[in-house]
């Protein structure tokens, strides 16, 4: 599977000026920046209060995310039109990865409801649990949903299913 | 039969007619939109999905949200709609004919925008005609204008942005997206889109084809097959797939009708969707008393349209003086750079290009 | 199965006209006040809007803007109205337009 046929391969992913790079992933909560195409677009760096987030001009520069600053709020999860942030906490505890990402569909999930952790192609690769649910008003419907899943998929699972 | 006199009609209340309407008014044109359908807003209020571009192009911000505030705004303005009301022709005494409830009433407009926008293309299947077989922007306008799924099992056939999208907001809306076919080897649309539709499970079939839609009275099924280089079905890879609605993603035309009873010069531009009438850079197209603006000058997005939209409303406040020459200047620098930053990037080269070809093909001048 | 959508995770459809009942083809239907005809017809079920005069082919929705004539049935007498852009109104006869080229 590749970016042309819709689905990003990891090693895709880390090539992409978005992911934050291997020691900021182990060491926090950080956001990483599934941006690939030259899209104009930057709302993602006009949201984050801690200018982490680099696009630049012109606004078709990919994003880059500085992984030092990023303090893992999600705001930019909630903005991106093209749902392609998460916020990935890969040492969440000594078993388990978190990762946060954007819900738009019904039904909503509910904390502690366990549900198939999906891949970019929507293969359920493993079972999750729903830690968090938050809807803002300001997120205008976008839903962050996190959930904890084992940590040698948190690489892979960007959707969730439930059953 | 008695005149009905106004300074600007605007034939379109899509988001470039708005625009439009909104700029000219804000500068005391007097401005009457008229729209055949019974709401305003054109395709904006069915964009469900959030804007892309920067915060002065409203990123972040649903289309419908975006719609909300631009009827706000015309409100406020006092610019006068005439929903329900066809435009069906230009006579040479400049006068506009329209028509609605019932009533014939020639117009009379000392400029005119024509922001009529696009429809979409067919693509001739056998079993094309049957019910349950639609546009795929018709399937939207049914789900997120009207609250009705015309089915839940569908086949998406196209992978440009509105198949990927409308996929997407179909599975919102509760149906199951079977499969995307898409005859090219890769996907025609933005990768985000397709990231969407693809992690919630949805098959894209690249270098696939519909070949029939299956059923006696309505779509019970479809048949897809494998297509070569040349787009050609390989035999023996025909599959069944079991669906009850069939959408048709491949591409809208500029709905240029109205242009060209008006006498606008045309020229076909692949590019943009077909043929469209030509313009300058401020929107005036070959007739004088005529502007257009939005997807009948070629298909490009809402942003866009919106844009454009301005463009044309503020080049009739300078045409009919209610503008000076400097300010419109000043005004049009900005906007223009606003739509040179939506046509960057290597998905908005080719409309760059073709939108370059329009004004200087309308100059006269030679293009490649 | 066409549907009506009861909740959307996006949209909130607002307030509906009331419910009103209209005829399609002498079957009584429930529809919303204002809402697109071709919607109700679709909502409640029926799939085929009127067959071509010469093959006899059924037809529905196409394109859902008025724009391609497919949807096209006589209401309240009157030939040729573009069911997917026209509002329902309580109490419309609706019925599809079913001639023969000899």
């Amino acid at each position: 599977m590749a970016r042309v046929e819709g689905v990003l391969t990891v090693e895709e992913v880390m090539k992409c000026p978005g992911w934050p790079g291997d020691n900021f992933i182990e060491k926090k909560r950080v956001a990483i920046l599934e941006c690939v195409e030259d899209i104009p677009c930057n709302p993602c760096e006009e949201i984050c209060p801690v200018g982490a987030i680099k696009v630049g001009s012109p606004i078709t520069n990919l994003p880059v995310i500085d992984g030092e600053k990023c303090t893992g709020c999600n705001k930019c999860i909630a903005i991106c039109p093209g749902l392609a942030i998460f916020v990935v906490d890969k040492n969440h505890s000594q078993r388990f990865s978190s990762i946060s990402l954007p819900y738009e569909l019904l039904p909503l999930p509910k904390k502690g409801d366990r549900v198939e952790g999906l891949d970019r192609s929507g293969k359920s690769i493993c079972r999750a649990q729903v830690e968090k649910v938050v809807a803002l008003e300001k997120n205008d419907k976008t839903v962050i949903v996190t959930i904890i899943v084992e940590k040698e998929f948190c690489h892979d699972v960007r959707s969730i299913h439930i059953p | 039969m008695n005149e009905y006199d106004t300074e600007l009609a605007i034939i379109g209340a899509g988001p470039a007619g708005l625009c439009a309407a909104i700029e000219a008014a804000r500068l005391g044109v007097r401005t009457t939109i008229i729209d055949e359908n019974a709401r305003p807003g054109g395709q904006l209020f069915k964009q469900i999905h959030k804007f892309f571009g920067s915060y002065r192009h409203h990123a972040g911000i649903r289309g419908f949200t975006i719609g909300k505030q631009l009827l706000d705004e015309i409100e406020n303005l006092g610019v006068e709609v005439m929903l329900n009301t066809t435009a069906f022709g230009f006579f040479d005494d400049g006068l506009i004919g329209i028509y609605g409830s019932g009533d014939v009433l020639p117009l009379r407009a000392a400029r005119t925008v024509i922001a009529t926008g696009a429809i979409e293309k067919p693509l001739n299947f056998k079993g094309w005609t049957l019910p349950g077989v639609m546009g795929a922007g018709a399937v939207q306008t049914m789900i997120n204008v009207h609250g009705v799924l015309p089915g839940t099992r569908v086949l998406m056939v196209g992978s440009g942005n509105v198949g990927l999208i409308v996929s997407y907001q179909l599975i919102q809306a509760g149906a199951e997206v079977v499969a995307l076919v898409e005859a090219l080897p890769e996907v025609s649309g933005w990768h985000v889109h397709a990231g969407k539709v693809c992690r919630l499970g949805v098959p894209i079939l690249l270098s696939h084809t519909i070949e029939q839609a299956t059923g006696q009275d309505y779509v019970e099924g479809a048949i897809v097959s494998k297509v070569d280089r040349n787009f050609n079905a390989i035999a023996g890879t025909q599959k069944n797939i079991d669906v009850d609605l069939i959408c048709v993603a491949v591409g809208l035309r500029p709905l240029i009708e109205l242009a060209s009873l008006a006498n606008c010069r045309m020229e076909y531009i692949s590019g943009l969707g077909g043929f469209l009438p030509l313009h300058d850079e401020y929107m005036r197209s070959s007739n004088e008393k005529i502007y257009v603006a939005g997807d009948i000058t070629g298909i490009e997005e809402a942003s866009t349209a919106m844009e454009e939209g301005k463009l044309a409303g503020i080049s009739v406040a300078r045409d009919v003086g209610k503008l000076t020459q400097e300010t419109h200047n000043m005004m049009s620098r900005v906007i223009h750079n606003n739509l040179y930053e939506l046509r960057l990037g290597s998905f908005g080269d080719e409309r760059r290009r073709c939108k370059e070809a329009i004004i200087a093909k309308n100059a006269g001048r030679h293009v490649p | 199965m066409p549907m009506r959508i009861e909740k959307h995770p996006i949209i909130d459809y607002g307030k509906k006209g009331s419910v009103v009942t209209i005829s399609v083809n002498g079957k009584e239907i429930k529809a919303f006040e204002g809402e697109p005809i071709a919607a109700a017809i679709l909502a409640s079920g029926i799939k085929v809007f009127r067959h071509t005069p010469k093959l006899h082919r059924p037809r529905g929705v196409y394109c859902a803007i008025g724009r391609c004539t497919d949807c096209i049935m006589r209401v309240n007498g009157v030939p040729s109205i573009r069911t997917c852009i026209t509002p329902v109104e309580a109490g419309m006869i609706i019925e599809s337009q079913e001639y023969t080229y000899e």
